[in-house]
């Protein structure tokens, strides 16, 4: 029993904004007052503090094939952070891709305590779950890449959506997956014959159908199959200058349908196909605006190293390409595909510097919190250890005015952030990095403080900086247990993997085993992953 | 009474082969359907039943076999963890946490292997597919320096040249099959053009053939191949629908090791501009690429890693089991799921017969001779469930198909981290 005494609490899904509030802990989950003795809990004394759930992350690439690729690629990003080992801890190494162990202790250490994977092809989703399992304290979860997938581009080929609703509902109960990942739909599977899409009307080869039609056939199976998150979608023509032509028509294309779309700082960009980009954020701002069913994160650049891995394999190749990095590239048999290149971003880089404040405008332009969330899209656009620093330029004027000004000159001609005087406050933060997300992704025991939630709860200091502020909190609890104190990991403990395992009709199974022995390298068999196979683990219901 | 399990995992070389049907009776494997000699073998070999341990030779009991090696191990200034490839992912995450806490160093076997693919893989990167995406696919099969038609037998018809998929309905007459070789090997007498190249040349021959894809002109021979030669070989990787290149130890193993990996990446990297192309190595036992994944995720590095100062440093050719052996850096050994004596040179293997040794595999083999300690685990895949990971890093199940009465090795390790650290 534990109790969190004299905090203000900032818990925006039950409406507190910064009252002076005690918090109750027993048996990992919050309670009210009556149901702890008082003399016997621990107190710990907040007041002064700042109390907040913990922090909950739904798009970072933190495990599996392209993770693990990319460490393998870059041991010179493994030299750059390394943790030695430390009684009960474990040692561990790399600062934009950190080994698993690693990878845990700073998500705590951050005071977040859930992370989503945003994607693994559920072939390699064994290999996935076996990282997760390695990555302590935080719960996680896995969306499931289905946008180029060979048995659901056939069905709605076919005009046989039951059988592709069934067919999702079997996929993500075989690879113990979380919800939904589009990635350039169509786009990945044509790339297998050098080719890509261009627009939603474009065709996939082989299969007759269109992005649009991919997109919107998902978006409904995910609202048939009452799946706690919606379509994850990374859409076309990632990183493209011009694309946000095409990022607000997919916005549009949704109809009224609930869909998340990913890192769309990447996503907005104006001028011309192969000319400098110019900053869209007000268009596709709007567009987010006007659709209320639409929910975005950002994505946001950080200057320094990262390593872009996606799904969007034929994005990473024009990349390594342009920029002459090397290149890591994987085609997925009637799946998907993927790349690894590995990228700094620089202040005195145009491009760079353009996409920076591009992240920053569309947070600053969409007004509505609940609906865009902090992300750099670990590690594309940096590493998720930036949050706190990402979280000070939109809390601090004066501090973002500060580094605006060590752009590059290009960037900041087009900018239009020194005109957006909006300072987000401690309650919109704790909408966009935890309330929010947690909404979105429908998990009801997280992202809030109110009696029956998980107790993974964090505590700052309110300190001025909030970047020193955010990246070192006083305490982290995660079920209940003190995990982190004054910003050290003091506790080692395993987390949840969260999926999910929706209904079918079982007469499916004919169809996909079919489909194995004609397409796969695996028999139908050795293909989905037994429960007991991916550790602590908790399953959702779909309703 | 026999029974049948259907979807069995063959774990013996790196195409991880599941569609063996195996028949058990009375704890012995009457039958192995579908596995090719290698893995038969392999199936009909094993001998589930319970050995004892050995110390010094001696049978003792389990526990003293433990505090025995514990011993050695926490003796030991600095001990080496090596092996691992015929070993489950399960168990190579105990093996990476124990050389973490004994602050040792861990490396796999592809220090003789496929250590150089890594190092050229570190150098240009590498596209690649899955084995599935080759049978579906691909028009065009380049074999270098490797010999699957005994090396990896059924990686032709489940994978490659005669397997058919959906752009490949004909099998084998929708695909050219070309072999690159020092020698007129048995795969090579099943291609469509064998390039005899002379030893040692692979490189040169490399270099002229990306020299060519940039617009170079080659006039005079290479490795022993007139130019024409090379030039048409060129141009059926620029005009095929979907290329692959698989090389193996006659490529990573010879002169120009890791140069001539990233050599070969390059070029499947930069044939891209013209058509798909990709260029993967041919690992050899069964879960090799797993003790690569896995290292990798728990350290940051896939192998040659020495946890020595507190946190995990990579050093090829420094913490290399090999390298480390022959300089004499380590003053013991745990030896898991491998066999070191076969394959070590010399001077390596000389060092491993001096110093402390603990072998935990499920049979004897040459490294038996040397270890001071034994421990007879079960064997994944038979009596062990587990993950492996296919040449084409595909997480794949192994499945047990009776019961076991051995410890695994994921058991063993568990039992001697416990033991160091009291
Ligand atoms: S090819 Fe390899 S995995 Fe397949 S049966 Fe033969 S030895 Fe076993
Ligand atoms: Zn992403």
């Amino acid at each position: 029993m534990i109790g969190i005494i004299g905090g203000r609490v900032f818990d925006p899904m039950n409406g507190i904004n910064g009252t002076i509030q005690d918090i109750w802990i027993k048996g990992g989950k919050i309670v009210s007052q009556e149901e702890v003795d008082p003399q016997k809990a621990r107190r710990i004394d907040a007041s002064g503090q700042v109390v907040m759930p913990g922090g909950v992350d739904l798009h970072s690439h933190i495990s599996g094939a392209k993770a693990n690729a990319g460490r393998k690629l870059c041991p010179e990003d493994s030299r750059r952070l390394i943790r030695a080992r430390t009684g009960f801890f474990r040692s561990g190494s790399g600062y934009t891709v950190p080994s698993t162990h690693l990878t845990g202790y700073l998500y705590a250490e951050m005071g977040y305590t859930t992370v989503m994977e945003a994607a693994s092809a559920p072939l390699v989703a064994r290999h996935t779950h076996e990282e997760l399992q390695d990555i302590p304290i935080i719960d996680k979860g896995v969306l499931i890449t289905m946008g180029n997938n060979h048995f659901i581009m056939k069905c709605i080929q076919n005009g046989e959506m039951e059988k592709a609703r069934d067919y999702v509902a079997w996929l993500l109960e075989a690879s113990k997956g979380f919800g939904i990942k589009i990635v350039n739909p169509g786009g990945v599977e044509n790339w297998k014959y050098g080719k890509n899409v261009q627009n939603l009307e474009d065709e996939v080869i082989g299969f007759g159908v269109t992005p649009r039609r991919i997109l919107s056939a998902l978006a409904r199976i995910r609202e048939e199959l009452k799946l706690p998150h919606p379509p994850h979608i990374h859409g076309l023509s990632l990183g493209r200058s011009g694309n946000a032509d095409i990022t607000v028509e997919t916005i549009k294309s949704m109809e009224g349908i609930d869909a998340h779309f990913c890192h769309i700082q990447f996503m907005s960009y104006g001028g011309k196909p192969g000319e400098f980009p110019k900053s869209a954020a007000v268009k596709v701002a709007q567009a987010v605006t006007e659709n209320p069913h639409i929910t975005v994160d950002v994505g946001q650049v950080l200057f320094g190293p990262a390593t872009t891995m996606t799904s969007d394999a034929p994005f990473e190749f024009s990349l390594s390409r342009k920029i002459g990095a090397k290149w890591v590239n994987n085609d997925l048999e009637s799946e998907s595909g993927g790349g690894v290149v590995p990228l700094t971003y620089k202040r005195n880089d145009p491009v760079h510097s353009t996409m920076w404040s591009i992240g920053l405008e569309l947070f600053l332009l969409i007004e509505d919190p609940w609906r865009v969330y902090l992300t750099t899209d670990h590690p594309n656009a940096g590493p998720f250890s930036g949050y706190p620093e990402v979280i000070r330029m939109l809390m601090d004027r004066d501090f973002r005015a500060q580094e605006f000004e060590k752009i590059h000159k290009k960037a900041m001609k087009n900018s239009i952030l020194p005109e957006l005087n909006r300072e987000y406050t401690l309650n919109e933060i704790a909408i966009i990095t935890r309330a929010g997300p947690a909404k979105r992704l429908g998990l009801k025991n997280k992202g809030h403080l109110g009696v029956g939630a998980d107790a993974d709860i964090t505590v700052y200091a309110n300190l001025e900086n909030k970047a020193e502020m955010f990246a070192h909190p006083a305490w982290v609890i995660k079920d209940g247990e003190v995990v982190v104190r004054d910003g050290k990991l003091i506790r080692e403990q395993l987390g949840r993997t969260l999926y999910v395992s929706p209904s079918y009709e079982k007469a499916i199974e004919k169809d996909i085993r079919a489909h194995f022995d004609n397409s796969y390298t695996v028999s139908f068999e050795n293909y989905p992953i037994a429960p007991e196979h991916i550790g602590p683990s908790e399953k959702l219901t779909c309703d | 009474m026999s029974a049948v399990f259907e979807n069995v995992t063959c774990k013996f070389c790196g195409c991880l082969c599941d569609d063996i049907a195996v028949e058990v009776e009375d704890r012995r494997i009457l039958k192995a359907k579908r596995a090719c000699p290698n893995g038969l073998g392999m199936f009909l070999n094993y001998d589930p039943t319970l050995q004892s341990p050995l110390v010094e030779g001696k049978e003792v009991e389990w526990d003293e076999a433990v505090s025995a090696a514990a011993d050695i191990l926490s003796r030991a200034d600095s001990p080496l963890i090596y092996g691992l490839s015929s070993t489950s992912s399960e168990a190579q995450r105990k093996a990476v946490e124990l050389a973490d806490r004994l602050g040792a160093i861990i490396d796999s076997t592809s220090s003789v292997c496929h250590f150089p693919t890594t190092l050229g893989f570190q150098m240009v990167g590498g596209a690649a597919c899955t084995l599935g995406e080759v049978k579906a696919r691909a028009d065009l099969l380049i074999f270098w320096g490797c010999n699957p038609m005994e090396a990896h037998m059924r990686h032709f018809t489940r994978y490659s040249a005669n397997a058919k998929g959906f752009l490949t309905p004909n099998g084998r007459r929708d695909r050219t099959v070309v072999v690159v070789d020092v020698r007129p090997t048995k795969t090579a007498k099943t291609a469509d053009r064998f390039l005899q190249i002379e030893p040692g040349t692979d490189y040169e021959v490399l270099t002229s053939l990306r020299a060519l894809i940039k617009g170079k002109d080659i006039n005079e021979p290479v490795g022993g191949l007139p130019s024409e030669q090379i030039k048409e070989l060129v141009q059926m990787m620029k005009t095929c629908r979907y290329g692959v290149a698989f090389f193996g130890m006659g490529l990573t193993m010879t002169a120009g090791r890791g140069y001539n990996v990233a050599e070969i990446f390059a070029l499947g990297a930069e044939l891209n501009q013209y058509t798909r192309f990709f260029a993967m190595p041919m690992r050899g036992h069964g879960n090799v690429a797993g003790a690569d994944q896995v290292i990798t995720w728990l350290s940051g590095y896939p192998a040659a890693v020495s946890f020595a100062r507190g946190y995990p440093q990579f050093g090829p050719g420094e913490f290399t089991s090999v390298d480390v052996l022959a300089r004499r850096e380590t003053d013991a050994a745990l030896i898991i799921a491998s066999d070191p004596m076969a394959h070590f040179p010399r001077k390596a293997a000389e060092h491993l017969e001096r110093i402390p040794a603990i072998l935990m595999a499920p049979v004897t083999n040459c490294s038996s001779q040397v270890a001071n300690v034994i421990l007879p685990t079960a064997c994944y895949g038979i009596d062990a469930p587990g993950t492996a990971y296919r040449m084409d890093n595909v997480p794949i199940r192994l499945r047990s198909v009776m019961q076991k009465v051995r410890p695994t090795d994921e058991e063993m390790l568990m039992r001697i981290m416990e033991a160091v650290k009291q």
